[in-house]
């Protein structure tokens, strides 16, 4: 590739000026720039990273008073250590006697999944009817004006459940995230992030049957 | 019997094509780039199947990284212009009673690192001779209640600029309480929105609704 500057070494006589080449050799630029560029390629960021965007209530203090939601629609997801997932309907348990039983599921699509869109199809209709009209551009719109759209969807529904998810002490991040991320895959209305109460925990130490509890629960 | 005559091609190739290629290209990444943040800790963040785009200014970021360690940022990138890291060092300063020499705010806005340091060991850290040196003293903020210095940060970031968006980067394999103990720090600071990196997933639900 390299290009050599010929010179004419012109015998005897007559010294004619020099004749340089009008080619420039540029071995060297090349170099220079294939260096560069590998170095700017494996430098730059490519995708940035994605953020999921989650609210939290206040703290509450003593005196607030906690807001009240309908029991039936209630549904308490319980996150347990191996990636399990312990749900049960209704109000949240008050005593171990009367404890309901916890269904044990995993965070495939075939379980916790199915399991919210079961109790969650109304709205997950309307959510998905709206976004294939925008898809098929029966309804034009700014992809801002959508999500709001989505958004007044949710709020106004009075159908779907009310998730409250209780991570446990033996849960990770992980399980944290791929919770919440279900909840926008299965287009849920309303969820929020409590602590898990003293009686759960003994409710999921009996359901994983990881440490035997004070009291017999069934 | 005619002479073949066998064209003599140049053994030379035109490299400006070439040349105008590589300089195109090398102008696009060179204005393209962002460079990647130095990471104190790797930190594998789980995938979610939000689109949404990292802020890119005005955002502090809390990292959480797989041996527990808690780490935190001021400012990655557009902030830089104005100047906020060494207001909040200096916040940080009178509040346990450190003062620090304009060398070392110098030092301290420079370093756009991540911090994992507690204030105590912030004045070694700051004149450290090596990248050595300091990874020793990274042992993770302190977010003991005894000693929130976490929850410190954030409120002086919040007072010199009140409009930080939190940013939580954590890696999936951390327990969730100490995940808790950072939401509970930060709620206490009034923080409502938490954006939480994560990398792109696409999920299709396959089940009909009927």
């Amino acid at each position: 590739m390299a290009e050599i500057i010929q010179e004419d070494k012109q015998k005897g006589g007559k010294k004619k000026p020099k004749k340089h080449s009008t080619r420039i050799d540029m071995t060297p630029m090349v170099d220079l720039m294939c260096l560069l560029i590998t170095f700017f390629m494996l430098t730059t960021a490519f995708s940035k990273p994605k953020v999921m965007q989650i609210v939290l209530p206040e703290k509450m203090t003593k005196n607030t008073i906690p807001p009240r939601i309908p029991e039936s629609r209630t549904m308490n997801v319980i996150l347990g250590a191996n990636n399990k997932i312990y749900w049960y309907p209704g109000k949240p348990a008050s005593d171990i006697a009367s404890a309901p039983i916890m269904k044990e599921t995993d965070y495939s699509d075939t379980g916790i999944r199915a399991a919210l869109l079961e109790r969650n199809k109304a709205l997950f209709k309307k959510i998905t009817e709206f976004e294939d009209k925008i898809k098929t551009g029966e309804i034009e719109m700014k992809p801002d004006s959508v999500q709001a759209t989505i958004k007044k969807i949710k709020k106004s529904d009075d159908t779907g459940p009310i998730v409250l998810i209780k991570p446990s002490k033996l849960s990770t991040y992980k399980n944290f995230v791929d919770i919440i991320d279900e909840m926008s895959i299965v287009g849920i209305g309303t969820y929020t992030v409590t602590d898990i109460s003293w009686i759960e925990e003994q409710m999921l130490a009996t359901a994983s049957g990881s440490a035997a509890p004070s009291k017999p629960v069934k | 019997m005619p002479k073949i005559n066998i064209k003599h091609q140049s053994p030379h190739i035109d490299m400006t094509p070439m040349v105008d290629l590589f300089s195109l290209l090398l102008t696009f990444f060179m204005l393209t780039a962002t460079f990647r943040p130095d990471e104190p800790a790797p930190v594998d963040t789980p995938y979610s199947v939000s689109e949404k785009k990292t802020p890119d200014n005005n955002i502090m970021t809390v990292t959480i990284s797989a041996d527990k360690r808690v780490f935190f940022n001021v400012d990655n990138g557009q902030d830089t212009i104005l100047h906020y890291r060494p207001q909040i060092l200096k916040a940080m300063g009178s509040r346990y009673n450190i003062e620090f020499s304009p060398e070392e705010l110098r030092k301290f806005e420079k370093g756009n690192y991540t911090l994992g340091v507690s204030m105590q060991d912030m004045k070694t850290f700051l004149n450290a001779r090596d990248a050595n040196e300091r990874t020793a003293l990274e042992k993770g903020i302190p977010i003991d209640s005894t000693d929130n210095q976490l929850a410190m940060w954030v409120l002086y970031t919040r007072q010199v600029n009140p409009n930080v968006q939190t940013l939580i980067k954590g890696d999936g394999k951390v327990e969730y309480p100490v995940v808790k103990k950072v939401l509970d720090v930060l709620q206490l600071y009034n923080v409502k929105v938490f954006n939480l990196i994560t990398n792109l997933e696409k999920v299709q639900v396959t089940q009909k609704v009927e």
